[in-house]
């Protein structure tokens, strides 16, 4: 039995729900935090970026048109699948992030408990953040809120699952679709994650999983005219003023980079930051006025 | 656009034989009526509410209320209407004024057809017209022949212009085409002798699609002018459903040619109320309209207000009701 | 003998300028340093109205400095007594609302009728609202007790002085923050004269500050280093720039920007109202409006019908003297936005769309421009993508809902929209697919404070009215 020689998983990008190889045909070498190598992930270009912001705009209209309560099916199926695979991911993040087995093992569970939690907040978010307004006036005034469209992500380096998940399923949730960048020096398990997504019944291009050079991807990512918002968690602070400033371009909305226990329980904001409010005025008017008196 | 012609002559009843698919049956009727574009009553009254704040001062004022005068159909519809009351009412509509002469007449004054013989005598000889309610007024619930000689009566006893009822109860259960063909025999009635104003009660019914449809029966049966109310219901005239009646007026001269009147009446009673109406005809339908033989006012204590003002604009001081008659 | 409207001038009397106003700073007037002053003009006659301070940096500098010293004891007041304040605020507006009506009137050069009935009511009401959450943050949804961020840096237009102002001050306030704000450069006395009514209603010295003064006053306010919060309304070029100079802070920003609102006219609208809302939303201010209803998007097998009603109506808009109080259509704020609007009705013209207006004699001085109407407009044309900010309408047509909402969103930006349509499934189908902040269904041009306002895409984010209009102030 030990003599055989374990197979290795070619790691590839997620993209459109489909696995490509980086166009660029570049590959870099990821290492455990000994030093050892691990594999060869896809060193993904700005031509890949371009790609997935393509698949990811494709996906907009279904997934955003899709019912909250059929997101939270699909997210619920993720935590589903990654239950299912639980050990892989623990063996993954152990390696990734240095971790003991116990410990990796908690991140694990952390995460796929944080899909469950996304998975029961698409139809609530709605309510919370919407309402009616009591306009001094003969008009019914409804405030509800609207993912952005399209997210660029850049995952935390270093917490490579848990903190990715944790910003992933927030976008995601609400009805937005992602180009994530994975942690540079820990990308497995993100490109791990993209198998398990493709068998989530999570339509192709709702989550499109790069890796590569953070600092490469990024700014086209930032400059990119047809991405609606952009998440700088995995930024440091020079390149998420760089992106930030790039982002102002179009408009994109920004959440920077901040201190975060990926471990606690999260609150609304990552769901809120991609999400826009739209308020619609209707008449009411009157039942009419009449009546006889004599 | 067509050119213009009167409702009341052979040749509006021409262009009507343009629109007969329209009324041709119940259905087509029902379709034509349930087409025309909806009515939004918040819009709408915003409108009405928007014109209502213009400023209309001196000579614009002053020109205001001797046009609102002309334009009254001064009015008695009492069950104690008396001859002497009503003399007394025909003496006011030719001399509004009696210390001023230059003070213009009403438009006409507006009796129960029992009553139009004694005006017309009263009114004899001067340009001010008597128009009769007819057809069962108010309610309107009787026979059709009834209807029929309650009409004939006031011509026979010189009605210059028949404000007959529509039947709100046909309206209401949908049978447009009754409606249509009460108010196309009583224009028959009323032939080249009388003038017809077609009164929809517009309080009863109640929302203003209904009232647009309304008047597009009113005018597609050949009424002279398009009435809203008797004056005997909660809500009577308003700036919102006199307007929603101009633009109807408007809009069926721009189809056809045929111009078409409108009577608020019920509900007017000061001169700044009288003015906003004025100015909806003005901004609405414009100048052709502006002049009693295609705006009238259904009203009586109106007219004192009026006067007040109109001395108030000639001496500067305000008036009070002691320097106006009580008829 | 024609029923004409004799003038109906609204009476200068009640207001009373001051021949030049300094700055605002720690509860007194001072001057600029440098000692540098402009003038501001009234649009309808080019009358100087009076002489403002230009604030340099420095004079930011000493602003923010007093509005970071009274953020201390300010933010630290009871809500409920922050809450007095702007009740106080709201009702000595409400009592000189006819004075500052006036003067908005001829700082800004819009209609009377507009000042008196939109811009001043929904300014005293905007102070009421949010007065009333002041001390009620708990309950806002940002978790116990938010906190304010410090001293908001606030950069407000022209198009609606006060109104903009108080939309500004008044969450920023009640939330707890103080402020600087820089008003218009071409607008600025009514933000002065609500420095007197913040010392008629004893609000503590540094919380509010006005700086006056043009661009380089604003980009100092937005890059200084002590200022928590940006807010703007302005173009979305100015937005972007400010957005290049917050980013890597920790300021938080929220900006309010341009719109090519589409209104879109189905073939079963309520005609009559929706021309008024045609009109509502493009002629309101003469058009300079961010959320204007500048693209007609109307169904073609109406399009006719609907433009001769149009065409009708335009022919009723009264435009003069805007103190009149019979104006409808006043004057363009500047010389400079009048080129603008010129030379993009122009370039109408040039590219093969036709021009209409309604035969309309515009006065000899002051900045004026006809209510037009482009028809035969395509998706290329730059008046069809670029906002115009003044009384131009540009006219498309579409065949399905599906065509009209895909025309509607074909824009960098997403404001506004307008729905007329009598039947309820497919205004709310077509609302749901507008990317656009506010979408007004059969009327238009409505605002409330309790109602948030903001827009999608280049329009900006953040909102601004109602409890969402809080979370731009809280450290949330």
């Amino acid at each position: 039995m030990s003599d055989r020689l374990a197979v290795f998983k070619t790691y590839k990008l997620f993209v459109g729900g489909k696995f490509p190889r980086s166009e660029s045909g570049r590959v870099y070498e990821v290492t455990d935090s000994k030093g050892n190598w691990l594999a060869n992930a896809p060193q993904s270009s700005r031509k890949d970026a371009r790609d997935a912001v393509v698949a990811a705009r494709k996906a907009v209209g279904g997934w955003s048109g899709a019912t909250a309560y059929n997101r939270g099916q699909v997210l619920y199926r993720v935590a589903e699948m990654l239950e299912g695979r639980r050990d892989q991911f623990v063996a993954e993040v152990a390696d990734a992030e240095g971790l003991s087995k116990a410990k990796a093992a908690a991140q694990v569970d952390a995460a796929i408990d944080r899909w469950v939690w996304y998975a029961g907040w698409t139809d609530k978010i709605g309510q919370i953040t919407g309402a009616t307004n009591p306009v001094a006036g003969p008009y019914f005034n409804v405030s509800s809120t609207e993912p952005t469209g399209v997210v660029a992500v850049l995952a935390p380096q270093e917490s490579s699952f848990l903190g990715l998940v944790s910003v992933i399923a927030p976008a995601i949730a609400t009805g937005n679709t992602v180009v994530v960048v994975a942690s540079e020096k820990a990308p497995l398990p993100a490109l791990s994650l993209g198998e398990v997504l493709a068998t989530s019944d999570l339509p192709g291009g709702v989550v499109n999983v790069l890796s590569g050079r953070t600092a490469e991807i990024a700014p086209s990512l930032a400059a990119h005219q047809d991405v609606n918002a952009i998440d700088l968690a995995g930024a440091d602070a020079a390149l998420a003023t760089e992106l930030e400033i790039a982002a102002a371009d179009n408009l994109k909305r920004v959440l920077r980079p901040q201190a975060v226990d990926w471990a606690a329980t999260p609150g609304t904001d990552r769901m809120t930051a991609f999400l826009e409010t739209r308020t619609v005025w209707h008449p009411t008017g009157s039942l009419g006025a009449g009546g006889s008196s004599y | 656009m067509p050119t213009t012609v009167p409702a009341h002559g052979n040749d509006a009843a021409g262009r009507l034989k343009d629109l007969a698919d329209v009324t041709a049956s119940d259905s087509t009727l029902r379709r034509f009526l349930h087409g025309l574009p909806g009515v939004d009553a918040v819009g709408l009254e915003a409108r009405a509410a928007s014109l209502g704040t213009r400023s209309i001062k001196t000579t614009a004022k002053a020109y205001a209320i001797d046009l609102a005068i002309s334009m009254i159909d001064l009015t008695t519809l009492e069950g104690a209407d008396t001859p002497g009351k009503v003399r007394a009412l025909a003496a006011k509509a030719v001399h509004p004024d009696p210390t001023d002469r230059t003070t213009p007449t009403t438009a006409a004054v507006c009796v129960y057809p029992d009553m139009v013989a004694t005006a017309k005598a009263a009114l004899k000889g001067t340009d001010v017209k008597v128009a009769s309610v007819a057809t069962a007024f108010p309610a309107g619930r009787a026979a059709l022949p009834v209807k029929l000689a309650d009409t004939r009566d006031a011509i026979a006893a010189g009605a210059d212009e028949i404000d007959m009822v529509i039947d709100r109860g046909a309206f209401l259960a949908g049978r447009y085409m009754d409606v249509f063909e009460e108010i196309r025999t009583v224009r028959a009635e009323c032939g080249d002798k009388a003038r017809l104003k077609v009164i929809f009660e517009t309080g009863e019914l109640s929302t203003y699609d209904n009232i647009r449809r309304a008047s597009w029966i009113g005018m597609l049966a050949g009424a002279d002018f398009i009435k809203t109310s008797t004056g005997k219901v909660a809500v009577n005239a308003t700036p919102a459903n006199t307007l929603l009646m101009l633009e109807a007026v408007r809009d069926f001269r721009a189809q056809t040619g045929v111009q078409v009147g409108v009577k608020p009446a019920g509900g007017i009673r000061t001169t700044k109320d009288a003015i906003k109406f004025l100015v909806l005809v003005n901004e609405t339908v414009g100048e052709e309209w502006l002049d009693n033989t295609w705006f009238r006012f259904g009203a009586s204590s109106l007219l004192n207000d009026l006067l007040m003002q109109r001395q108030k604009l000639s001496t500067g001081r305000y008036s009070g009701p002691d320097y106006v008659t009580v008829d | 003998m024609s029923f004409t409207y004799a003038p109906a001038l609204e009476s200068r009397a009640v207001v009373d300028i001051a021949p030049s106003y300094g700055l605002f700073i720690d509860g007194e007037f001072t001057e600029a340093t440098g000692g540098k002053v402009f003038k501001t003009v009234s649009p309808s006659s080019e009358e100087v109205l009076s002489e403002v301070a230009q604030g340099s940096a420095e004079d930011v500098d000493r602003a923010v400095k007093a509005a970071r010293k009274a953020f201390e004891k300010w933010s630290a007041l009871p809500g409920s007594e922050r809450a007095k304040y702007l009740f106080r605020i709201a009702r000595i507006i409400q009592e000189r609302s006819r004075e500052l009506a006036v003067l908005e009137t001829l700082d800004n050069g819009k209609p009377i009728k507009e000042t008196r009935d939109a811009d001043l009511p929904l300014v005293a009401a905007h102070f009421f609202y949010y007065a009333g959450w002041a001390d009620k943050l708990d309950h806002a949804g940002y978790g116990a007790n938010p906190r304010p961020l410090g001293v908001a840096g606030q950069v407000i237009p022209w198009n609606f002085p006060l109104l903009m102002l108080a939309w500004k001050i008044a969450p920023a306030l009640a939330t707890g923050n103080t402020v600087v704000l820089k008003p218009a450069e071409t607008t600025p006395l009514s933000a002065l004269f609500f420095a007197d009514i913040c010392r008629q209603a004893g609000l503590p010295k540094g919380v509010v500050n006005i700086v006056t003064g043009d661009g380089t006053t604003g980009a100092a306010l937005v890059a200084h280093e002590d200022v928590n919060k940006v807010a703007f309304t302005g173009s979305t070029a100015v937005g972007k720039a400010i957005a290049r100079t917050v980013a890597g802070t920790d300021k938080k920003l929220t900006l309010e920007l341009g719109g090519k609102g589409a209104n879109i006219v189905f073939d079963d609208a309520p005609i009559d109202q929706a021309v008024e809302g045609i009109v509502q939303g493009i002629f309101f201010n003469q058009g300079q409006v961010c959320c204007a209803g500048s693209r007609l998007l109307v169904q073609e097998s109406i399009q006719d019908e609907l433009l001769d009603s149009l065409k009708r109506r335009l022919s009723t808009l009264r435009l003069g003297d805007p103190l009149d109080k019979n104006t409808d259509i006043g004057a363009i704020n500047s010389a400079e936005q009048l080129a603008r609007i010129t030379e993009l009705a122009d370039s109408g013209e040039a590219e093969g769309a036709e021009r209409w207006a309604p035969a309309c004699e515009l006065p000899s001085a002051g900045y004026w421009f006809a209510p037009t109407l482009f028809t035969n407009v395509t998706q290329a044309h730059r008046i069809a993508r670029e906002e115009i900010f003044g009384p131009v309408l540009s006219v498309l047509s579409f065949r399905t809902p599906a065509e009209a909402v895909a025309k509607a969103n074909n824009s960098q930006y997403g404001l506004s929209a307008g729905i007329w349509t009598e039947k309820g499934s497919r205004m709310l189908a077509v609302a749901g697919k507008l990317r656009a902040g506010v979408v007004w269904a059969n009327t238009f041009n409505k605002f409330d404070p309790t109602s948030p306002f903001g827009g999608f895409k280049e329009s900006g984010f953040g909102r601004e009215g109602g409890r969402h209009g809080l979370e731009a102030y809280l450290d949330v």
